[in-house]
């Protein structure tokens, strides 16, 4: 009965949707972001604590839709005990395969976004965390907005 | 037809034949059959509307007003009709009331510039509805930064989403030049009673302006009976093209303001240094209008009095309670908004842990055109403490079986993303 709604919503993300992972605040974060989608509303802050190059820990809270929500719980996984250039990298991958489908190299669970870019209106839900962890790294404080960005 | 004739008694009416005066209407998507259930946003076109367009293209484009020839003469004969058209539409004393605009924007910010930069000062306050779109809030929050006037609202009663009319009289008291709402709301479904606001406003000699976007296409519209200064609404919601709307003045208001726009079409006589200008309602046309957009929106008010705009209100209260009852059966699943009884053809809800975007997304895979977001609503949405909510909206051709499907696909959604 569902099988129409498996490129969008797989398995892995309905799982992370209904229940988020390190989805809380942090303590001992060195910094944080917010991330906000004015289309739907999507609000999420992003919690980070660095030792040095290295991402030690790492939560999210707030709301949104499934994907938004999803995306931040894969996100939070793939990124924590990985370098600040790795997460770079990460998110350079995951803006290419939302925005256009290819996969480029090892995304691992992170692929189950490859069918995001079919559904253009949901392609900013997708990212919106990934923008928000890298205004983390940065670490300006400027909250991020889907609206400002390219997406 | 011609629109003179009288329309049909609704009882007559088969509301589903209609459906095949609007092509777009059969088509598949995703595989599924078309259901539009975002009227709210944008009503679709008849096959009238499309012609009329088609032939103006065809046999009488020119520009208006400047030319002598034959095709000039033609447009501007068309152009003129339909500003004649209009004011019958509406029930404006004359033509020199109807001017028309891209659209209720457009319209709005019209009256906020060229009445509101000569009528409101620092201190005055505007007062506008907490159901207001954004279209009737940002022009007003522009003129109140430019002007130091302040801006007030009244409020509206939680989910049921009434005004709180026993609050209106105390709120019309203090230094208010001017009460702005809307007619019914895009996002509760509210139908105002503006003819009585417009009146109690006007008693006290505040100025008032109604937002027709969402009640235009959907009900019958006298302006004289509503007793307001200013009405606007859009072409494109009410079976017209995009990019065309109209904003009635009242003449006696329309002749003391300024213009809005300079430019061509609205001047008298231009010299280096200043100009004069036309009257009403050419003063605040300047510039090549949209003639075929006139045009189309002609042919759209001729089909919609064909079916008669009394017989398409009550048609939308069946829909819209049809559709409240039956999602009123998903039970505690389901937190919907705007009036139990009497509300227009549009339900705004959120299911119980679902965004509504997910809604959104998931109809749309069913065929299902719904709408999902704050609906250009943020303030009215942070006062019922909500991010957004999704909304199916109904217009004449949509059928009680679409309705079904629709309630069935959410049964589905929240199947789908049960715990
Ligand atoms: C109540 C209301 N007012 C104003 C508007 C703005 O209309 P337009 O975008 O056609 O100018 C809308 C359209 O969504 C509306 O629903």
């Amino acid at each position: 009965m569902f099988d129409d709604l498996s490129d969008l919503y797989q398995q892995v993300i309905l799982d992370h949707c209904k229940k988020p992972r390190n989805f809380h605040e942090l303590t001992g974060a060195t910094s944080s972001a917010q991330g906000h989608n004015p289309l739907c509303g999507d609000q999420l802050k992003l919690y980070l604590a660095m030792d040095g190059e290295l991402v030690k820990d790492i939560s999210f809270q707030g709301s949104g839709c499934c994907i938004s929500k999803a995306s931040a719980s894969l996100l939070t996984e793939a990124v924590k005990g990985k370098t600040r250039e790795q997460v770079q990298k990460i998110f350079e991958q995951v803006h290419e395969m939302v925005m256009t489908g290819r996969v480029v190299g090892d995304v691992g669970k992170l692929a189950v976004f490859a069918g995001v870019y079919k559904f253009p209106a949901r392609v900013k839900c997708a990212i919106l965390a990934w923008h928000a962890v890298m205004a983390a790294l940065k670490g300006d404080g400027q909250p991020v907005s889907t609206e400002n960005e390219q997406s | 037809m011609s629109p003179t004739t009288p329309p049909p008694a609704s009882g007559t009416i088969d509301w589903s034949a209609l459906r095949a005066d609007f092509p777009i209407l059969h088509q598949q998507v995703h595989g599924q059959p078309l259901i539009y259930l975002d009227n709210a946003a944008t009503s679709q076109k008849p096959r009238a509307v499309l012609e009329a367009l088609r032939l103006y293209y065809e046999r009488d484009n020119a520009n208006v007003h400047r030319g002598i020839h034959e095709l000039s003469n033609r447009a501007t004969t068309a152009f003129e009709a339909a500003r004649t058209r209009a004011a019958q539409f509406i029930n404006a004393r004359s033509a020199d009331e109807i001017i028309f605009t891209r659209g209720t924007t457009e319209g709005i910010n019209l009256v906020a510039q060229a009445w509101g930069s000569k009528n409101v000062k620092a201190g005055d306050t505007i007062l506008l509805t907490e159901m207001e779109h954004h279209s009737n809030i940002v022009p007003w929050q522009l003129l109140a930064e430019r002007t130091g006037a302040k801006l007030a609202y009244l409020p509206i009663t939680g989910d049921i989403g009434l005004l709180d009319l026993a609050r209106l009289d105390e709120q019309l008291g203090s230094g208010v030049k001017l009460l702005a709402l809307t007619h019914i709301s895009n996002s509760l479904g509210t139908i105002n009673p503006v003819a009585d606001i417009c009146a109690r406003a006007r008693k006290r000699g505040i100025t008032t302006l109604v937002d027709a976007a969402q009640s235009a296409g959907h009900r019958p519209i006298d302006v004289q009976e509503i007793g307001c200064d200013f009405l606007a609404l859009s072409g494109h919601k009410m079976c017209g093209p995009t990019g065309i709307g109209i904003l009635y003045g009242r003449q006696e208001t329309l002749e003391t303001m300024p213009p809005y726009q300079g430019g061509g079409e609205m001047i008298l006589n231009v010299d280096f240094q200043r100009s004069t200008w036309k009257q009403p309602p050419h003063r605040f046309e300047a510039g090549t209008p949209d003639i075929s957009g006139a045009v189309g929106l002609h042919a759209a008010m001729d089909y919609l009095d064909q079916i008669g705009r009394h017989n398409i209100a009550r048609h939308d209260q069946e829909l819209g309670a049809y559709a409240y009852a039956a999602l009123s059966r998903l039970k505690d699943g389901i937190r919907l908004f705007g009036p139990h009884i009497g509300r227009a053809g549009l339900v705004s809800f959120l299911l119980k842990d679902v965004h509504a975007h997910d809604v959104v997304t998931v109809a749309d895979q069913r065929g299902v055109a719904l709408r999902g977001g704050h609906h250009c609503n943020q303030p009215l949405m942070r006062k019922l403490g909500v991010e957004s909510t999704a909304r199916a909206s109904f217009y004449f051709y949509n059928t009680t079986a679409e309705i079904d499907r629709f309630v069935e696909v959410l049964g589905e959604i929240q199947k789908f993303f049960g715990a």
